[in-house]
Parts: C-alpha cells; sequence; structure tokens
C-alpha cells in the first residue's frame, strides 16, 4: 500500500505541524505533534501493527475509534491502542508479536484516593446530539459535565467534509459537517456551568448510580449524575468475509478518520462494501482525498443513502454495483485486491458471478448500530438516563443536533429548571429530520423555461432545503412545512426572473443544482457545475466528459471557465462548460474517474465461508460457531464459553451482531436465542488508573 | 410422566459433576436448570480456583478429592479445561498470618496436603512479582491450580451426557412432588418428572428447593466481585492469597490463566448481601488498590472486564451436604460458601455413595461435619 499524508485537499485547510520524532520498530519516523500513533506510523507506510497471538496472522487498523483493539502496539513497554495514543517525542513503538510482557515494578507506587464527583448532568459523548444538548442545559443555567473520548469536540462531525442535508433554520444545512462541529462546540462551551473534559473515555455505569470516567490524564473519577445523558453515538457494524481480518480492511468511519482528520492517504484504491449514507460518503471523501475508489457494492436492489450521494459517485466515475456482495478481500499481508459477486434474493453470493478489482484497501459500510450499553445499564440501576442522537436511534447527524437539543430541553425540564414544555415545531422537525429517503419524483425544472436558469438533479424525498434560502429573487420553493419536498423553480412562470448568480449551485449539499445560461450562445449554453474536487487539472479550452445526474456519459464538452474555491468560498469550485443545448439540461458533473476494469477471481475465492472470521478478537472461525448453533446451543453465553467468541479485548462489541445473524442464516429464529450478559468495562484500562495512581 | 433415577436441580458447580458421577455409576439422572444454558448462575462466576489448601480438615480430605479429578481430567478424558498446577501462595505480611498458617500447615499435611512454609527469598523465587517490604513468606502448595470454569462446565456436561445424562434448561421448579413423606418426583415449569432422588444442587436457590419440602436451610446469597484482564506474557505461576483485612474487604486473590489473562477477585467486608448482579463502583478502586500494592507489576495490566456472582454462603462457611430432615430421597447438597468448584468432584463422588449407601469411614466425619441442621459454630479461616 503505497502511503503518504496529504499535500492538498479541495476542502480540508492542512495546516504546518511540528515534527515529533519517535522510533518504530527500531527504525527512526516523524509523527506530527498531537498525532496518534496509527497515524503516523501508516503515514509512513506501515499495514500490520503486530501478529495476532492465537494464529499468527497480521494485525492492522480496523475501527480507528478506540473500540476494537486490533491496533494493539507497544509503546515505551507497554500495549496501548495505537489508535486512541498520542505519539510523544523519543516514543519508542513497536509491534505487538504475541502477548505483551509487562513492564516491571519492583515497588507499589503513591496511591490516591478515587475522586468522587456528583453533577446535575453527565453527558457521555461530545457529538452533534451532545453538544446540541450541552448548549440546551447551559442556556438554563443546568451544570453538566460533558466527556469525550477525543481530542476535539464534534464527535463524527469532525470527519464530514461535506455540505449537510437538513433545515437551514434548524441545522445548519449546507455547511459543512467539519464547520458544523466548530460551531456547535463554541455554543455548548459558551457557558460557566458546563464542564468539558477532553480525551476521557467513559467506561461504566455502575449498578450504584456511578459512572466510571477514564480521564486523560490517566485518573479515574466516578461521577454520580442526576441525569445521565447519553450521546455516545453508534458503532460500526463489521462484517462477515473471507480475508475480512487482513489490515487494508477498515471501517468506513476509520477510512474518513485516517484521510479526513489524521490526513493521511492510507491507500491509492480503495473498495467500498455498502451503499447507505456512510458507504456513499467514504467513497466521496476518498475521491477528495485522491484516493482511486474502484467500486462500491451493496447486497439490496438499491442504495439506502440519499440519491444525490450516490449520484455525486457515479458521475465521478465509480460504479455502483447493486445486488452484490463483497467475498474476500485477498492478500497475504495487507489487502492487494477485492473480489466481489451478485447475490440472490436471499442475498446469498451466486456462483460463477464472482469478480475481481485489483485494490488496497476495503471499506466496510454495512450500517451502525446505537452504544447502547450505558443507557441499559443505567435503566437497569434505576438511574435518570436520556439517549440522544445515534445512541438513541441511528439517523443523520442533522437529525442528531436537533435530537439532542430537544433531549438537552426535556432534561432540563426534568431538573426542574425550564418552564416550558418542548414546542411542538421542535418534535416535527426532529420526525423530518429522522426521516429516511423517501419517493423519487421529478423536480419542478419546466421544459419550456427561457433564458438563464437553475436545474435541479434532485429528485428524491429528503429532508433538505438550503436552497430555498440563497436564492435573491425567492425563486426556489419548498413546502416549510415538509423540507422533504423536491425544489421547484417559480421562475418557470416569470421568465428571465434568474439572475444567474449561482449561490444555489454553489450550497446544494448534493452538488445536485446546476445553471443553465443561453443568454450569449442559445445553441451552446453554458452550464456551471458545482466542484469538490482538486481543480489542478481542469484548464479551460480543454475537454471534459460530462454525465447526468444517474452517471450517463453525455459527451466531451469544452471547459469554458474554472472558478476555484477561494477564501470564503468553501471549498466549492464551479466549473462552467459550454454544451450543445440538446444536453445542456441534463449535465450534472464532470467525470472524475476512468472506469475500472474488473479482472478474473482471484484464486482466493473458492467459497470456504467456514474458515470466514465471525469473532476477530479471538479469531473464532464460523465453523466453530454452527456446529454449536447445530448442537442445538441456544445461549450465546455458553457459546462463548465453547468457543471464546465474544471473550476478546473488544468485548462482543463487534461480533455479537455477526453471531446473531448467523443463527438466522441457520434458521434459528431470534426469539430462540438468549443473549450475552454485558459487562463492564467499555475499553480495556490499566489496573493502576483504578487504584489511584497518577501515571498508569 | 418420564421416570429418572435421578432428578439433579441445577446444572451448576454441584450439578454437573454429580450429573457425571451419578451417570458413570450406571444411574440415568436429568438435571433441571431455570436458566437457558449450564453454569450460568453462581459456577460461571467463579474465577477458576481449585484448591485443598483448606482450613477445615473435612474441606481439605474432599477438596484434595476434587483436585484429583481437575489435574487429571484431560489425561483421563481428552478435554483441555486450562489446568495449571500452579499452586497456591497464601502470602504472610504480618506476624498474625504467619502464626495462623504455621498452625493449620501441621493439620493440612497430617491430611495429605502437600504444602510447604516459604521463606520471604524462597516465596520471591516463587512469586518475584510480589512486594518485598514486610514479607515475612508464606505457604505454597504445588499441587493446587486453576482451571477454566467456562470450559470444564462444558466438558462435565458433555461427558456426563456421554453417560447418559440429561439436560433441561429454562425450566424452574416449581414443586417437590411428596407422597408418604417420600420423594416422588418434580414438576417443572414445563413438565412432571418422576424420581426416587432429587438433589438440591441449587446454590443460592437451595433454601427455595427445601421450602418445598417444607424444610429450612441456613444459605444467604454474599455478592462478590471478580474481574480479568487483557492475556499478557506469563508472568504469575501461582494463585496468589492475600489474606490481611483492608478497609472494605476480608483479602484479595488472583492468577494468571493459562492463556495469559490475570483474574482477580475480593472478598468484601463487611460481607453484601442480596440478588444484585450488578457491578458496583466500589469494587475496582478497593482490588485495584490491594493488588498493585501486593504485586506492584499489576498496575500496568489492563482490565478487561469485571463481573459480579454469588456465594451461597452457610453461617459456618462449610457446605450444606446431607439428606433431608423432612422428606426422604431429597438430598442437599447447596450453600458451598463460594468454594462448589473447586469442592464439586469431591461432593460428587461422595453423594454417588450416598445414594448407594457405600459411605467410607471419613464420610461420616464429613456428613457429620457438613450436616445441613448442624449447629453453626466457628468460621473457616482461610474462607
Amino acid at each position: 500500500m503505497a502511503m503518504s499524508r496529504l499535500e492538498t485537499h479541495p476542502i480540508l485547510s492542512i495546516g504546518s505541524r511540528e515534527d515529533v520524532a519517535f522510533a518504530w520498530h527500531g527504525r527512526a519516523f516523524t509523527a506530527k505533534a498531537g498525532e496518534v500513533i496509527s497515524a503516523a506510523v501508516m503515514a509512513h507506510g506501515v499495514t500490520t501493527f503486530g501478529r495476532h497471538p492465537r494464529d499468527g496472522s497480521p494485525q492492522g487498523l480496523y475501527c480507528a475509534n478506540g473500540q476494537c483493539s486490533q491496533c494493539l502496539v507497544m509503546a515505551d513497554g507497554r500495549p496501548v491502542k495505537a489508535c486512541m495514543t498520542t505519539v510523544e517525542a523519543g516514543m519508542e513503538v513497536a509491534p505487538l508479536e504475541g502477548l505483551p510482557q509487562l513492564p516491571s515494578l519492583s515497588r507499589a507506587p503513591k496511591l490516591r484516593e478515587i475522586e468522587r464527583r456528583e453533577v446535575p448532568v453527565l453527558i457521555v459523548g461530545g457529538g452533534p446530539a451532545g453538544l446540541a444538548a450541552a448548549a440546551q442545559l447551559g442556556e438554563h443555567g443546568i451544570g453538566t459535565l460533558l466527556v469525550d473520548d477525543k481530542d476535539r469536540l464534534g464527535g463524527k462531525l469532525v470527519l464530514q467534509t461535506h455540505r449537510f442535508f437538513g433545515s437551514i433554520n434548524a441545522v445548519y444545512a449546507g455547511t459543512r459537517g467539519i464547520d458544523i462541529a466548530t460551531r456547535l462546540a463554541h455554543q455548548a462551551t459558551a457557558f460557566d456551568t458546563t464542564e468539558v473534559w477532553l480525551q476521557s473515555t467513559a467506561l461504566a455505569v455502575f449498578g450504584d448510580g456511578w459512572v466510571g470516567v477514564l480521564r486523560g490524564d490517566g485518573r479515574y473519577v466516578l461521577v454520580k449524575p442526576q441525569v445521565l445523558l447519553v450521546a455516545a453515538g453508534a458503532r460500526e457494524r463489521a462484517l462477515t468475509f473471507r480475508g475480512n481480518t487482513l489490515p487494508g480492511v477498515f471501517g468506513a468511519g476509520a477510512f474518513q478518520t485516517l484521510v479526513n482528520r489524521d490526513l493521511v492517504r492510507v491507500a491509492e484504491r480503495v473498495f467500498v462494501v455498502g451503499g447507505g449514507n456512510v458507504g456513499l460518503i467514504t467513497a466521496y471523501h476518498a475521491l477528495q482525498a485522491g484516493v482511486e475508489v474502484a467500486g462500491l457494492v451493496e447486497a439490496a436492489p438499491a442504495c439506502g443513502g440519499y440519491r444525490v450521494h450516490h449520484d455525486k459517485l457515479v458521475r465521478a466515475g465509480v460504479p455502483v454495483l447493486t445486488s452484490h456482495t463483497v467475498v474476500s478481500a485477498n492478500g497475504s499481508e495487507a489487502v492487494s485486491s477485492v473480489t466481489i459477486a451478485r447475490v440472490d434474493e436471499a442475498f446469498r453470493p451466486v456462483a460463477g458471478t464472482e469478480r475481481s478489482f485489483a485494490c488496497d484497501a476495503v471499506l466496510v459500510a454495512v450500517g451502525l448500530d446505537p452504544v447502547d450499553e450505558f443507557t441499559a445499564s443505567a435503566r437497569a440501576a434505576g438511574m435518570s438516563v436520556v439517549a440522544a442522537g445515534d445512541a438513541d436511534e441511528v439517523a443523520e447527524a442533522s437529525a442528531a443536533i436537533f435530537g439532542g437539543k430537544i433531549r438537552g430541553l426535556e432534561v432540563a425540564r426534568m431538573l426542574g429548571a425550564a418552564a416550558g414544555e418542548v414546542p411542538v415545531d421542535w418534535l416535527r422537525t426532529a420526525e423530518v429530520l429522522r426521516s429516511k429517503p423517501g419517493a423519487t419524483r421529478k423536480g419542478g425544472v419546466a421544459a419550456e423555461v427561457s433564458g438563464v436558469h437553475p436545474v435541479f438533479h434532485c429528485d428524491q424525498e429528503i429532508p433538505c432545503n438550503p436552497c430555498t434560502s440563497v436564492c435573491p429573487q425567492g425563486l426556489i420553493h419548498i413546502d416549510e412545512d415538509d423540507i422533504r419536498q423536491v425544489p421547484t423553480y417559480l421562475g418557470a412562470a416569470v421568465a428571465e426572473a434568474c439572475l444567474g448568480c449561482e449561490r444555489c449551485v454553489r450550497i446544494c449539499p448534493g452538488l445536485a443544482i446546476t445553471l443553465v445560461d443561453p443568454r450569449k450562445d442559445a445553441e451552446n449554453p453554458l452550464v456551471t457545475i458545482p466542484f469538490e474536487f482538486g481543480t489542478e487539472s481542469l484548464r479551460e479550452g480543454e475537454s471534459v466528459t460530462v454525465l447526468d445526474a444517474g452517471g450517463e456519459v453525455l459527451g466531451n464538452v469544452e471547459v469554458a471557465r474554472v472558478r476555484r474555491a477561494g477564501r470564503g468560498a468553501d471549498g466549492t469550485s464551479l466549473v462552467k462548460v459550454r454544451a450543445p443545448a440538446a444536453v445542456a439540461e441534463r449535465i450534472a458533473g464532470l467525470r472524475l474517474q476512468e472506469p475500472v476494469d474488473a479482472s478474473e477471481p482471484e484464486r482466493f475465492t473458492t467459497a470456504l465461508a467456514n474458515d470466514d472470521i465471525v469473532c476477530r478478537c479471538e479469531r473464532v472461525q464460523a465453523a466453530a460457531l454452527r456446529s454449536c448453533i447445530a448442537a442445538g446451543e441456544r445461549d450465546l453465553n455458553a457459546i462463548k464459553a465453547l468457543t471464546r467468541a465474544g471473550m476478546g479485548a473488544c468485548g462482543a462489541k463487534t461480533c455479537a451482531p455477526l453471531i446473531a445473524r448467523l443463527f438466522v442464516d441457520e434458521g434459528v429464529p431470534a426469539s430462540e436465542v438468549t443473549a450475552n450478559v454485558r459487562r463492564p468495562l467499555f475499553v480495556e484500562v490499566p489496573l493502576g488508573s483504578f487504584a489511584g495512581m497518577d501515571e498508569a | 410422566m418420564e421416570a429418572y433415577d435421578a432428578i439433579i436441580v441445577g446444572a451448576g458447580s454441584i450439578g454437573l459433576p454429580t450429573s457425571l458421577a451419578l451417570a458413570e455409576a450406571g444411574m440415568r439422572p436429568l438435571v433441571l436448570d431455570a436458566r437457558a444454558s449450564l453454569g450460568q448462575g453462581a459456577h460461571k462466576a467463579a474465577i477458576g480456583g481449585v484448591r485443598a489448601t483448606h482450613g477445615d480438615p473435612v474441606k481439605v480430605r474432599v477438596g484434595l478429592d476434587s483436585l484429583a479429578t481437575f489435574a487429571n481430567w484431560r489425561e483421563e478424558r481428552g478435554d483441555d479445561i486450562e489446568w495449571v498446577s500452579g499452586g497456591y501462595v497464601f502470602v504472610a505480611y504480618r506476624e498474625r498470618e504467619r502464626q495462623a498458617f504455621e498452625r493449620l500447615l501441621r493439620e493440612q499435611r497430617r491430611l495429605g496436603l502437600d504444602i510447604d512454609w516459604l521463606d520471604a527469598p524462597a516465596l520471591l523465587e516463587r512469586v518475584p512479582d510480589l512486594e518485598r517490604e514486610g514479607l515475612l513468606g508464606g505457604t505454597f502448595s504445588p499441587g493446587d491450580g486453576h482451571c477454566s470454569t467456562l470450559l470444564v462446565g462444558q466438558a462435565m456436561a458433555a461427558a456426563a451426557r456421554r453417560a447418559g445424562a440429561e439436560f433441561r434448561f429454562g425450566e424452574p421448579v416449581r414443586e417437590l412432588l411428596i407422597e408418604r413423606g417420600r420423594v416422588r418426583g418434580v414438576r417443572s415449569e414445563r413438565a412432571p418428572y418422576e424420581t426416587p432422588l432429587v438433589i438440591n444442587a441449587a446454590g443460592a436457590g437451595g433454601p427455595a428447593l427445601a421450602e418445598m419440602a417444607g424444610e429450612s436451610l441456613e444459605v444467604a446469597s454474599e455478592l462478590h466481585e471478580a474481574g480479568i484482564t487483557e492475556p499478557v506474557a506469563p508472568f504469575l505461576e501461582p494463585l496468589v492469597v492475600d489474606v490481611r483485612p483492608s478497609e472494605g474487604s476480608a483479602n484479595v486473590y488472583c492468577y494468571q490463566a493459562r492463556t495469559g489473562q490475570v483474574i482477580f477477585c475480593l472478598t468484601p467486608e463487611p460481607p453484601i448481601y442480596g440478588e444484585d448482579l450488578a457491578e458496583t463502583s466500589e469494587f475496582l478502586p478497593l482490588v485495584a488498590a490491594r493488588l498493585v500494592r501486593l504485586i506492584p507489576r499489576l498496575a500496568h495490566v489492563r482490565v478487561r472486564r469485571t463481573w459480579r456472582g454469588v456465594y451461597p454462603m452457610t453461617p459456618d462457611g462449610s457446605p450444606l451436604l446431607g439428606w433431608s430432615g423432612q422428606v426422604e430421597g431429597l438430598l442437599h447438597a447447596t450453600g458451598m460458601c463460594g468454594q462448589g468448584l473447586m469442592l464439586g468432584p469431591g461432593v460428587a463422588a461422595l453423594i454417588v455413595r450416598m445414594a448407594r449407601g457405600e459411605l467410607d469411614p471419613d464420610d461420616h466425619d464429613t456428613l457429620r461435619a457438613w450436616a445441613p441442621a448442624r449447629k453453626f459454630v466457628g468460621e473457616e479461616v482461610l474462607r
């Protein structure tokens, strides 16, 4: 895998950071100040972080979120998660081969009493929901402690380089996720009553109502809230397929973290599994980072994500294959190709339809599950607990922002601080923002429109309305009561009312508005296309391939003008092409990459699904689990005892849904299956921290 | 109504070896358990330590009998239960413990236990990472050891099934069927079963079953918490016990499993009673401080999970084993005081001898000492 640091990015500004010297396996490496180990070593081309003690197979970064424990390395003699540990100058980092050797310590260190703190509200998670809730609580003067395990607020918003959908009034639609994170963090921390602990991980909600938190300084603190607000987000679902433990198989969120936060280009060419919004957006992020996307498979007959996200990809030249799934990631030490196949109605791969694509990373985006264990423990303990955002119900970040705001107000009411009920229109907005993509229908582009006018390539009902608010003539309409409608251009009736200002083109989060301007040349009008990639290769007078919204090639046209994104342009460039009138209205985008050819299937692909690893921590194969199920085991606790599946470092976070799926595959209804008992801790923590050691 | 030679209530640390022992003795037992699969009560909460090093002489004898089962399991039956004969070390940092251990040592040896007093340098050779300051020495009993509780439970059940035992889960017992002062069977939530012999191996649920025969058993649910770390390279061979009382706890103990994880536990003092299996915020700070002071090197091992389990405690810390005083054919084998796993096979063998009426002379001692209706005096020293 040829990896390097990103030097340019069409959206993200890449500032200069100080170099920090450290050693990897005895070699001198350089990290950027504040960077985590995983980013620093991957920037130097390292994919294998260690070898699994059970089978010696290579292990690499998988979740980049402190959850899966696949990225364990030794740092200064101690096992740490590479994705959560900041590089320090002079640090000696080494791959973890087999079991870690504990550093010796001959005398007991000085121990402190563990601090106990009582607070009105504890918010776990400083993402969109947690921040919006904190802002509400702040406005009502309620003492709030917010803990987040990352080094900056914003949660997954900080990875989102695309503009957000949703309502421009309620949730900053049309603004990029990274910028929303900054604004929300600013609002949430504007109150004296709010305290924020960064790099601080909630570990457990105990039966006695105390919440264990490991702070960034290594101190373990017990916090007792009057109300616990869980905004811990969601975790990515894993997928069982051959080769799924190879370095180079990443959760989609991990890839976003690597390219958008860590600014490391970890692959030259990726393949994406899953056509929901996460998969579609991740593929787009890859393109923005200069990474080719060999393709995207979605097992369902249609992608579940927003149509406009899908269209952006196919216009860029990414093959999107529905009713297809991944069969294997191939390679011995790291991913070198992926094999996919068509699936039948029962989502089983159809033999003979396999195809392989060369790629050096496979990104898994097959859905999210709420991080619900804190909420469950708190409920069991009889605490006052409220879940917000994805931890409550997985939806778009815009829904999490608004939902968090509502939850914040509800908590304020629970504590007797707010007088009013949650306004009915808030609830209505929350419901609209949570809604899944609706019907697809043609927008209001009237064929008889003459003069300069926008064209909407947006034909699916999603909650989004930024275009309506930027038109200085008020010519774009979406019913304010239901922003899921597709926009209508009112200018059809009032010819030449459009000024051609291009504001709608620039703000559309879906890059689904173009402007057709026949004023100078009616036969060959100018078409303005929004463009969020590097514009270095676009030159005026040169030829580019243009496509319609669905990715169909319309031909080659001439670039008339490139208005490059400058300061204040928020990363979006506008490209004007001159195109024949016959196709001008249909043009929706420029092709970014040439079609990728599939090769014959790799020899690895013979379907021996019993070898597939379901529990990656303990390397438990599907065969072992299937034989338990066949022998009549219906209690996941018994299966755990027999196979160790779920006993590993991640705490069954990764494999529990996969095993549940295996039961379904084997024809066992979920109602017959007894779930695993879930226990603390959320992540592994040195014993010394619990003992009150200052530096554990 | 289906008929069995014996019905064992509870598929835990006692029920499992008992089902195996009865089946191998040619009887056809049925094990009924309220939970979804075997060992889901106190059994799976046991940390896996197995010792014959006890203060109660009867326990030493039954413990030695049990120990052999664990130690020979792989050789005799083939399954790997991750047994390690690492021995037990009881450390002494105060004269008080040193003297208590030395007093017990003579009696333990007389009963056939392989145990020695090691002075501080000798002990540090065995356990180099112990806190040196103030260490006087400790006992070392090399025949003791540890195994995977989960694997041994599964292995016992598999062997029992092969020998003809049956298991039914999700079937709490609702009624003892009694005729003219004699057990005729039980009725579970699903069905009645006929049997002349009911074995109460229900652990903390033992008193509820005895209640169905109009009998009361003195068993209280005491709650203990335990934890497990990530696996690390081997550094600790014996199971180490520190019985010094400290604020909030009566003792602390830990060992390193063959797979590398460190497993630890302490006894809360004052005891905590009840049924609430939710983990508490008290446990980790308490146990971590004790462990780091005892074996400083543990400071850097990362804790993976904690859990809470039930010790079915009797007033004197010794089990209840014997025939019901109310109903013929009902045998109590409960109140194991957190030692069900390590005493199980020995108890099971004794139950077979009781069922056959073939007691040996030592058995009479055991049954006298552990009689369910005994007068409770004193308390186990090495609890």
